[in-house]
């Protein structure tokens, strides 16, 4: 395999894996906001059981969001490095567009959410409620900002404004035009929406499952309430986002589009495939399932709307096998997922919120689909990244030019450490999480211990003390 | 100040800012990497203590890192890809040893009993990893990656006493932060890195001259060398002084935090040092600030950001720190 290929699958294979974490984490600092919210309006009310549920569902939460980040956070730091080690001439070319929008991310919302994650995760008790409650926000406030910067530079380089091209080097005319370019609004949108239904079906999943198990019997069942509103009433949004998004890049990126439908001729009334193998070497589909008409009702909304071809394109297309069927799973996933949460969320209104009472068969399909949110987010992101190929700022920059010259050896041993240590991580993180959700008394009673031996000055000897008597 | 003046210094100024981030990430980060690296002497409660010390800390110390290389990437996107193409294997070691700590932080305390001596383990090594291959880019990237028989074995030397001076940072740190025998263990601790720590900064301070003509020229000329002395002779006190306190009783009372602070001492001073040996070039003979430079309209938008965001960051890292001062608690010794 050549330098290049192995250099793309490198940086695939972290980006990847990062990507799982900021998916969790940006929504699931909103979700610890509400709940410690909850907890702290229900506290002094008549329903103390209810209460302690909200503060049960926070502790546990954070410590999910702990893990997460600190996933993310340790996948994110080799990525500013692989930036170079891969990309040396991506910076060289773009770097006055694309670094300031990279510095600004590492600036103001990285350094919000380290420094105050400390405070969030280890300093309950030894600031007052209302700091605390502050560092929360901070906290969620800090990884929605994250993924604004990260997606504004994302979607410049997929629909590219407010630039000049000065002897081969990109220069800024309008920071505005920068950030807020043709694609931005869409895929900022659909990302945090990505988001918060990952994290819906997180919390359904786990508090699900716990369910089954007979655990966490205070929080379990507000937390799966939550879950299942909270993606009963998002789904059909980010299915109309999605929509407007598709509208969006066939504007801007008629290659991606017809890569994802499988046209290869451009034609009116194009047919939607519901299957198909497309073919880059005879320029064809194999097997095809079609819905005459389809793909022009939904792309331009008349049935005999024109759809460009990929042989409009020559040498300048994505391949479009990995994009027809990343598209497929990211919509089948988020057809199962309308249907489960619906179908879920008017079975547990029917229970009265009381999960006893609901079909084993729901719960399990709800544990089932835990991580769901990731298959259609990574399925997604391989649409729109894979998409943009061969070019790496699209229609301006090509990938090949900016690779690295590092000999393709050192790169493919590189890329097989990296796979077995992410694979690795992902097993341990899901197998703990199940874990954490069939053990939440002893995650709550680690968090105390946890919480006495960090120092808080002259005030923690006295637990410390008490704790050993 | 006239604006050519001002487009000329962006550079300078963006050189500080990443020197600065560097010499904080490896302050901050050297003292958690020596606690991780002196996991597998301590027992099973020790263990849950030490780090409980650096457990608030870590993740902002380590963001340093970020916004050294970010500034690197971002302002000097020319040295970015050189300096990174050349460090290609020791940055992913770094940064798998790297991942290896910062996930065993979470790791061990969530997963099964079973598992957690496993992850302590992933903790030592992860640590240890991370601070041979910064200790090896480091020698690599000061010798201005050389060829030749003598530079690999330089490189080799910082990467054998980097994690000796991390050690002693960690030891320091436990010294301040903690009470008990873990205290007193720890200044023993502290006794034995000493001198190999000082040995391999002693070796580095003579070897580099020898493998740099820049450097040399630097250093060793009138009248600038009598100067200079200031810096290696402070830095010698400073070491002694340190030495001297590990043997007194005074260190596990009032002044526990005087070890410490010393050696924050003698990393500022080591970095003066070599910025001084390198400036103006970010890489050393090949490449200066300026040649690597992006345009001054780009440095100015992220001057912008930089003026509002980094007293910011340093007010709540002053807040954090404040938040969790004191002994860190010895609860799991029930």
């Amino acid at each position: 395999m050549d330098a290049l290929v192995l250099a793309r699958m490198q940086f695939a294979a972290n980006i990847t894996f990062h990507i799982l974490f900021p998916t969790i984490s940006i929504a699931l600092g909103w979700l610890l906001l509400f709940f410690r919210w909850r907890w702290l309006a229900t506290r002094r009310g008549a329903d103390a059981q209810g209460a302690q549920g909200w503060l049960d569902a926070y502790r546990f939460w954070t410590k999910v969001f702990a893990l997460s980040f600190a996933l993310g956070v340790v996948s994110g730091i080799t990525m500013s490095f692989q930036f170079g080690t891969n990309w040396p001439g991506f910076m060289e070319r773009v770097g006055n567009v694309a670094g300031p929008l990279l510095g600004y991310e590492v600036l103001t919302a990285f350094f919000l959410e380290a420094g105050f994650l400390g405070v969030m995760l280890f300093g309950h008790g030894k600031v007052s409620e209302p700091v605390h409650l502050m560092a929360t926000f901070f906290v969620a406030f800090g990884t929605t900002l994250s993924a604004f910067w990260i997606l504004a530079l994302n979607s410049w380089m997929q629909t590219p404004a407010g630039h000049e091209i000065i002897n081969g080097e990109f220069e800024v005319k309008s920071w505005v035009e920068v950030i807020f370019n043709p694609s931005f609004p869409y895929r900022f949108t659909h990302m945090v929406l990505a988001s918060a239904l990952t994290c819906a079906f997180l919390l359904a999943g786990l508090s699900a499952w716990q369910v089954l198990r007979g655990v966490g019997q205070r929080s379990a069942p507000r937390v799966l309430r939550v879950g299942l509103t909270l993606a009963a009433a998002l789904i059909p949004v980010q299915i109309f986002v999605g929509d407007l998004h598709g509208l969006n890049t066939l504007k801007h990126q008629p290659a991606k589009i017809a890569a994802m439908e499988g046209v290869w001729q451009t034609q009116r009334g194009a047919p939607l495939l519901l299957f198909a193998i497309p073919d880059a070497t005879e320029r064809r589909n194999h097997f095809e399932i079609a819905v005459p008409k389809g793909a022009s009702l939904i792309l331009t909304h008349k049935a005999d709307g024109e759809i460009k071809g990929l042989n409009e394109f020559p040498g300048a297309h994505p391949p479009p096998l990995p994009l027809f069927f990343g598209f497929r799973i990211m919509v089948g996933m988020g057809v199962l997922m309308l249907a489960t949460s619906w179908a879920g969320w008017v079975l547990y209104r029917r229970a009265h919120w009381q999960p006893a009472r609901l079909p084993r068969a729901l719960l399990r399909l709800l544990a089932g689909m835990t991580f769901s949110g990731w298959v259609a987010t990574v399925a997604g992101w391989y649409v729109t990244e894979i998409g943009r190929q061969p070019f790496v700022v699209y229609g301006l920059v090509r990938t090949a030019d900016v690779a690295s010259k590092v000999p393709a050896a050192m790169i493919g041993l590189t890329l097989a450490l990296y796979v077995t240590l992410y694979l690795a991580l992902i097993v341990a993180y899901v197998t703990v999480l199940k874990y954490m959700a069939e053990k939440p008394e002893e995650v709550l009673q680690n968090d105390a211990v946890d919480q006495a031996a960090t120092p808080a000055g002259a005030t923690t000897s006295p637990v410390v003390q008490g704790g050993a008597a | 100040m006239n604006w050519m003046g001002f487009d000329t210094a962006l550079p300078v100024i963006f050189m500080a800012l990443m020197g600065g981030s560097m010499l904080v990430y490896v302050i901050s980060d050297g003292y958690d990497l020596g606690v991780g690296m002196l996991m597998h002497r301590a027992t099973d409660a020790e263990k849950d203590v030490m780090v409980a010390s650096i457990g608030p800390f870590w993740d902002a110390n380590e963001t340093w890192l970020v916004l050294g290389v970010g500034i690197l990437l971002i302002a000097f996107p020319k040295a970015h890809g050189l300096v990174l193409g050349e460090l290609y294997l020791p940055v992913a070691l770094m940064l798998i040893g790297l991942t290896l700590r910062g996930v065993a932080f979470d790791f061990r305390v969530k997963a099964r009993d079973t598992h957690k001596q496993t992850w302590d383990r992933l903790f030592f090594a992860g640590s240890t990893l991370a601070s041979v291959s910064q200790g090896w880019m480091l020698g690599r990237y000061v010798s201005g990656f050389g060829t030749g028989w003598n530079y690999p074995l330089f490189a080799a030397a910082i990467a054998a006493a980097l994690p000796m001076a991390y050690v002693l940072m960690g030891a320091t740190w436990l010294v301040m932060k903690t009470e008990g025998e873990l205290q007193a263990r720890a200044v023993q601790w502290a006794k034995i890195a000493w001198a190999p720590m000082v040995g391999g900064l002693v070796l580095i301070s003579m070897a580099t001259p020898w493998i740099s003509a820049t450097v040399r020229e630097r250093w060793f000329a009138l009248p600038e060398v009598i100067a200079l002395m200031a810096i290696p002779l402070m830095t010698l006190i400073s070491l002694l002084a340190v030495r001297g306190l590990l043997n007194t009783r005074v260190v596990r009372g009032p002044v526990c935090w005087l070890p410490f602070a010393l050696l924050i001492v003698v990393f500022v001073l080591g970095f003066l040092g070599l910025a001084y040996s390198i400036y103006p070039y970010v890489v050393i003979d090949r490449l200066t600030l300026w040649q690597a430079a992006s345009s001054p309209a780009a440095l100015k938008v992220i001057l912008f950001g930089v003026c509002l965001s980094v007293p910011a960051i340093v007010g709540y890292t002053i807040f954090s720190y404040r938040v969790f001062r004191g002994k860190t608690g010895e609860l799991k010794y029930a």
